[in-house]
């Protein structure tokens, strides 16, 4: 798996380290010593939309968060671009799950949209009517301007989905990491969201996806990462997607790495 | 001279015995209260008992009778109702709510107080830090004993107590960790929640006079939380709580009247020394606990990675000598490819030498007999492992070595058994050099 | 941003004036403490003294607690959105050692224990060895927060329980001045100490001003903050500095044990009559300013009241009209809108119901007969679960809208205004389902029920919007039910009735 480098056939000439959007090298992260991702290797193209698949707990959101810095990592290095996240974070949007807000706060659609321009506009500078423009911007571009001013927890779950991606949007982003956007939405949000993507994609934007619906991982992206703990395979969807591969990561787990994991564990408890 | 001279075992016997009883009662309940995560609660209702006092007293005129309970029974249960209230149809956020119903009862509480201090012998202080040195000078007859009243009470709630956790310990325990199961299960979960928040209010109202509203609060967290730190089961979290209650009471006490001493002072609030040394007992349980100590995990740490070099030096004294068997190491070199600190390495040398895995002569050192049958094992391991990654996981030859090298620590013979069934049995790893046979080890 | 100068500028200028202005020196009948035992009704020359302001320490009072109130409110908005309330509680608890201390120190040294700027340096450092504390244990052990602020609070308050202990035994230890600290007593309160409050309220005010996007979003989504990169641990510790100097300036006014009812009941009182933050903010710095001088005034005015306590319940008080009459989240506003919405849902379901009777029985086709045909209200109760009792009450109020006409209480017709009215409902109701079918993947079987919840509301131009969308299909004034539709092209013959569910 390892051995199959990034080449595809439709790319011939390998991407310098400031093209590629994520290059990930050797990323360990563990909780209390478990490790929650291991070894984690992958070069992502540009201009594709990856979608990252798993079983729940294979680390799909830990991978992002350690990518952005948020999670500290046992090992392993990550660029974006060919430089460290802190160095190159004005390229990044981020979409998190919808759960790790309060939508009872009490700001309206435009706000939170208006977040997303709060580094740009700088520390203990207000907010202007040109940044409230592009904000507005925003929310056209993802279909829910006319509910800019709804306190958000009056929001549908797929507005609240597409207030998210608007802040992400508005940064005007080279790479857009979204963690799981189209998990619980209405079918007119997910068909909304797929063809924001496509448009990304057209201007050549990379959006590296955790997506939960295997049904859909072959519309909607065209490079996928399976991931279980540890990258089981990567690539271009038609060539990776497979049923072998699907097995492998849901299926079958590796019952004496598990085993060596645990009496590892276990070792360390009672020293 | 240390202020234990005027020890009389008359009253500070009582005033121990007082504490104690408040101490281990509250320590009782506190157990739930922290592992229902609802230590605050316990504050909440604490302070909120003050008005339902406040009205006992200028409605009965008297300390000590049921009125009192029954008042800050009510004010228990009504600020755990409030605050249900008002977070459920205010949408207020749960820790907002619990401090809008308390101290707004509490301010109404000290109102009251001083409004009525006319009628009623009682000193805001009171409430701050109770007066448990008082305790032996107000006694009740029984069966011909002269006992502090305040001790009597406090007897009658610690036996409540006791029974309620002795009898709903399974409903106690299942409701704390799981309450929509436990309501399945067949009992009410939120007739448990209730009956606790009373027992807190009772015991509460019961020690006001002991340690005053607030470091009651100290009674019911830190003995439980410093028992969390020393076990993990429920039984003996309890016990543990009780005992560590009842030392924080004596030591309290005694403080109280020494540790002035010391500067030159007469003795200090009992209350609040108690207080304290809950405080410093929490401090040591959580440093020094076998388990979770902090201090200890750190140890543990340190000590399994100081195991992990010693296995990697003869492991690579074991691959060097296959290579190059001239080659005779000194500390500089180990250390410049395994990556670790001097201090560290010299050690794990010196433990090394004196375990006789390796001998060394001028600073260089060699793999014993010894040495070399525990080298054996762990590249047997670490080899074996290299062939179920690549095998079995998928991996890249070149990329599984470093993750044999963690896995290869934690091989023991059995394990190696398996690995072997599982890859086709070889001699050869998948870099060509060979797998030590397993009967050459031990 | 604008309201907010205006406030500060208020703030800023007003005070002084009340405490400048010429005016005799009076006393109001000396603030007792709070062991005074005497009951007595005020005169009306102490109201008039204190609401007008003549009495020079009133005025220190007034202006010390308005401030504080006003900084408590502020600085209070954030802690009760990022869900600190409780946090600034143990915080507060936590400084009594250190004000103990800070006099054991200073007296030790020779300086004067019970200046205000030494014994609240030593609050400030005790106060952020608990928060630091608290951090420690929730970190490090296997300990939640919760139990993190039990601990930190109850040890550190006998820590400073014990210590005044001391206090009490030394010479110039007179405890009533350190005892104030706790039960809060504004009568000490002299000039300096209060410019001192308003000094430190004010820059608090400031700073949160400033920073007041970077707080919002600190308290909205922590994890994009980090993303975007910024400092968010500095941003909290930012936020927890500010309670704790808004904390520090309220313990000679609130006290300790209370001052984290003025961070908290404002703010939330102030969260039912908006649902922007900046317009909360500013209501809870107003709601926090009315505490501080209604209650430190009815504190000066009748005797006996501590002022900590008087301060708290006012602001309860406030709390408990905005949680009930509060607009628009108060609890009275959103029943009355939840009433309204099931009496437009209901009228609805009536109208509708009527509507589709007489469809199926293809009597819509002739006004004369659309309009006077009775249907016997045991028709409808089949078609909802609606009481008999719920109906006779939905029937009288469309009879008294002149929808419908009744007869003999058991029959009801629909009038023309009614009909029309009706296939409006039933057209968007439609056009609602084939909406969701077609674009929305619903099943049909299940169509029914969505529709049915999401019709009620949806406001005009959200029918206009989905009319164009479905141009090519409404064809008809009224569309024909999907499910007719469905059942027509599975099954030509069976008859349209068996189309219908009944909900």
């Amino acid at each position: 798996m390892n051995t199959k480098n990034n080449l595809t056939a439709s790319q011939p000439i390998p991407l310098s380290p400031e093209e590629t959007p994520v290059s990930v090298y050797d990323l360990t992260v563990a909780y209390h010593r478990k490790p929650v991702i291991w070894d984690v290797d992958f070069q992502i193209p540009s201009g594709k939309l990856v979608g990252i698949v798993g079983p729940n707990g294979a680390g799909k959101s830990t991978l992002l968060k350690a990518i952005m810095g948020l999670i500290p990592k046992a090992s392993g290095r990550v660029q974006i671009f060919g430089k460290p996240y802190q160095k190159n974070r004005h390229r990044v949007g981020y979409v998190p799950q919808r759960e790790s807000v309060d939508w009872d706060f009490p700001v309206n659609a435009l706000d939170v949209v208006t977040m997303g321009l709060y580094k740009e506009i700088g520390w203990c500078l207000p907010v202007r009517k040109k940044h409230r423009a592009r904000a507005m911007e925003a929310l056209e571009r993802v279909g829910i301007a006319d509910y800019a001013h709804r306190q958000i927890s009056q929001l549908s779950g797929g507005q609240q989905q597409r207030t998210f991606l608007a802040r992400a949007l508005v940064q005007n982003a080279d790479l857009y990491l979204m963690d799981e956007p189209f998990a619980a939405v209405d079918a007119a949000t997910e068909k909304a969201i797929v063809q924001i993507l496509q448009d990304m994609k057209q201007e050549g934007k990379t959006a590296l996806v955790i997506h939960h619906d295997l049904q859909t991982v072959p519309d909607y992206f065209d490079y996928v990462i399976l991931l279980n703990m540890r990258v089981i395979d990567h690539g271009l969807t038609a060539e990776v997607f497979t049923p072998e591969n699907l097995q492998k990561t849901y299926g079958g787990r590796l019952t004496l790495l598990e085993e060596a994991t645990e009496t590892m564990r276990r070792r360390e408890q009672s020293l | 001279m240390n202020g234990l001279e005027q020890w009389s075992w008359y009253l500070d016997g009582w005033i121990i015995v007082a504490g104690i009883l408040c101490a281990v009662s509250s320590a009782l309940l506190g157990n739930f209260l922290v592992l229902r995560k609802m230590s605050m609660l316990g504050d909440a209702i604490t302070h909120a008992i003050l008005p339902g006092l406040a009205a006992a007293f200028m409605i009965s005129d008297s300390r000590s009778s049921l009125p009192m309970f029954l008042g800050a029974v009510i004010a228990g249960i009504l600020t755990a109702l409030f605050t249900e209230w008002i977070r459920g149809f205010g949408k207020v956020d749960e820790g907002a709510a619990m401090g809008v119903v308390f101290t707004s009862l509490f301010a109404l509480g000290l109102v009251m107080i001083v409004q009525a201090a006319d009628h009623v012998d009682l000193d805001p202080g009171c409430v701050l830090y109770g007066a448990i040195e008082l305790t032996p000078l107000d006694t009740i007859l029984i069966a011909g004993w002269e006992i502090p009243r305040v001790v009597a009470v406090l007897s009658v709630v610690l036996i409540i107590n006791l029974l309620f956790v002795i009898f709903f310990l399974k409903e106690l325990k299942l409701s704390s960790f799981d309450p929509a199961l436990a309501t399945t299960t067949g009992f009410n979960a939120t007739l448990i929640h209730y009956t606790l928040m009373t027992l807190v209010a009772i015991t509460a109202v019961a020690s006001f006079e002991t340690v005053g509203n607030i470091l009651v609060v100290a009674m019911f967290v830190v003995p439980p939380a410093a028992a969390y730190m020393l076990t993990d089961r429920l039984g003996s979290m309890i016990i543990l709580s009780a005992i560590l209650g009842a030392i924080a009471a004596v030591t309290g006490h005694i403080s109280a009247i020494v540790v002035p001493h010391w500067f030159g002072y007469h003795s200090t609030s009992t209350a609040g020394m108690m207080a304290v040394s809950a405080g410093l007992l929490f401090v040591i349980a959580a440093l020094f606990a076998p388990r979770h100590g902090i201090i200890v995990v750190w140890i543990r740490r340190q000590l399994l990675s100081w195991k992990i070099l010693a296995e990697d030096i003869i492991a690579l004294m074991y691959r060097i000598e296959e290579r190059n068997p001239q080659l005779k190491p000194d500390a500089g070199y180990l250390r410049e490819i395994l990556f670790s600190r001097s201090v560290s390495t010299s050690l794990t040398l010196r433990y090394l030498t004196r375990h006789a895995q390796l001998s060394h002569s001028n600073g260089n050192y060699e793999l014993t007999e010894s040495g070399r049958d525990r080298a054996r094992q762990l590249v047997r391991s670490h080899r074996l492992w290299e062939h179920y990654l690549v095998e079995h996981a998928g991996m890249s030859a070149e990329s599984i070595h470093k993750k044999a090298e963690t896995l290869e620590h934690f091989t023991d013979r059995r394990l190696r058994e398996k690995l072997n069934e599982d890859t086709i049995a070889t001699d050869q790893d998948p870099h060509g050099r060979p797998i030590p046979p397993e009967e050459n080890t031990n | 941003m604008r309201p907010f100068v205006l406030v500060l500028l208020f703030a800023m200028f007003c005070p002084e004036c009340m405490i400048f202005a010429a005016g005799d020196h009076g006393e109001v009948q000396s603030q007792s403490s709070i062991t005074d035992r005497s009951i007595a009704i005020p005169e009306w020359n102490d109201w008039k003294r204190v609401f007008l302001l003549e009495d020079y320490n009133t005025r220190i009072v007034i202006f010390g607690t308005t401030l504080l109130g006003m900084a408590a409110g502020m600085i209070g908005s954030f802690a009760l959105l990022r869900k600190r309330a409780l946090m600034g509680d143990a915080l507060s608890h936590a400084t009594l050692p250190g004000i103990a201390m800070a006099f054991l120190i200073a007296t030790s040294l020779g300086i004067d224990g019970k200046s205000l700027p030494v014994l609240l340096a030593g609050a400030a450092v005790s106060g952020l060895l608990g928060v630091a504390t608290i951090l420690l244990i929730r970190n490090l052990t296997r300990l939640k927060e919760d139990a993190a602020l039990g601990i930190v609070l109850s040890v550190f308050f006998g820590a400073g329980i014990a210590l005044l202990g001391i206090v009490q035994q030394m010479k110039t230890g007179h405890a009533a001045g350190l005892e104030s600290f706790i039960y809060g007593k504004t009568a000490s309160m002299v000039a300096s100490d209060a410019w001192l409050i308003g000094c430190a309220g004010l820059s608090c005010m400031l700073i949160s001003l400033l920073m007041y996007k970077e707080l919002t979003l600190l308290c909205f989504d922590e994890g994009f903050a980090v993303s975007r990169g910024f400092p968010v641990v500095l941003l909290d510790m930012t936020l927890m500095g500010l309670v704790v100097v808004v904390t520090i300036i309220g313990l000679q006014a609130v006290g300790l044990i209370l001052m984290i009812s003025l961070l908290v009941i404002p703010p939330a009182a102030a969260r039912f009559w908006t649902e922007k933050i900046v317009n909360m903010t500013v209501v809870a710095i107003i709601l926090g300013a009315l505490s501080g001088m209604i209650g430190s005034a009815m504190s000066a005015i009748f005797p006996n009241l501590p002022s900590g306590a008087m301060i708290v319940l006012v602001a309860t008080a406030m709390f408990l009209f905005s949680m009930v009459f509060g607009v628009p989240r108060g609890i009275l506003i959103r029943k009355l809108r939840r009433h309204q919405l099931n009496m437009k849902v209901n009228r609805q379901h009536l109208l509708r119901g009527l509507y589709e009777f007489l469809e199926t029985r293809g009597l819509l086709n002739e006004k004369q007969i659309s309009e006077s045909t009775f249907i016997p209200l045991s028709t409808l109760l089949q078609m909802r679960s609606w009481s008999p009792m719920k109906l006779h009450k939905i029937v009288k109020r469309a009879q008294q809208d002149q929808l419908v006409v009744t007869l003999q209480d058991d029959q009801l017709r629909l009038t023309k205004a009614g009909l029309l009215e009706a296939a409006r409902i039933v057209h968007e109701h439609r056009l609602w389902e084939l909406y969701l079918i077609t674009y929305a993947d619903v099943a049909p079987s299940k169509v029914d029920q969505d529709a049915d919840a999401i019709e009620h509301v949806l406001g005009p131009e959200v029918i206009a919007e989905l009319e164009s969308l479905l141009v090519q299909q409404s064809s008809e004034r009224v569309l024909q039910s999907p499910h007719a539709i469905e059942i027509q092209q599975q099954e030509p013959n069976s008859p349209r009735s068996s189309s219908r569910r009944s909900t």
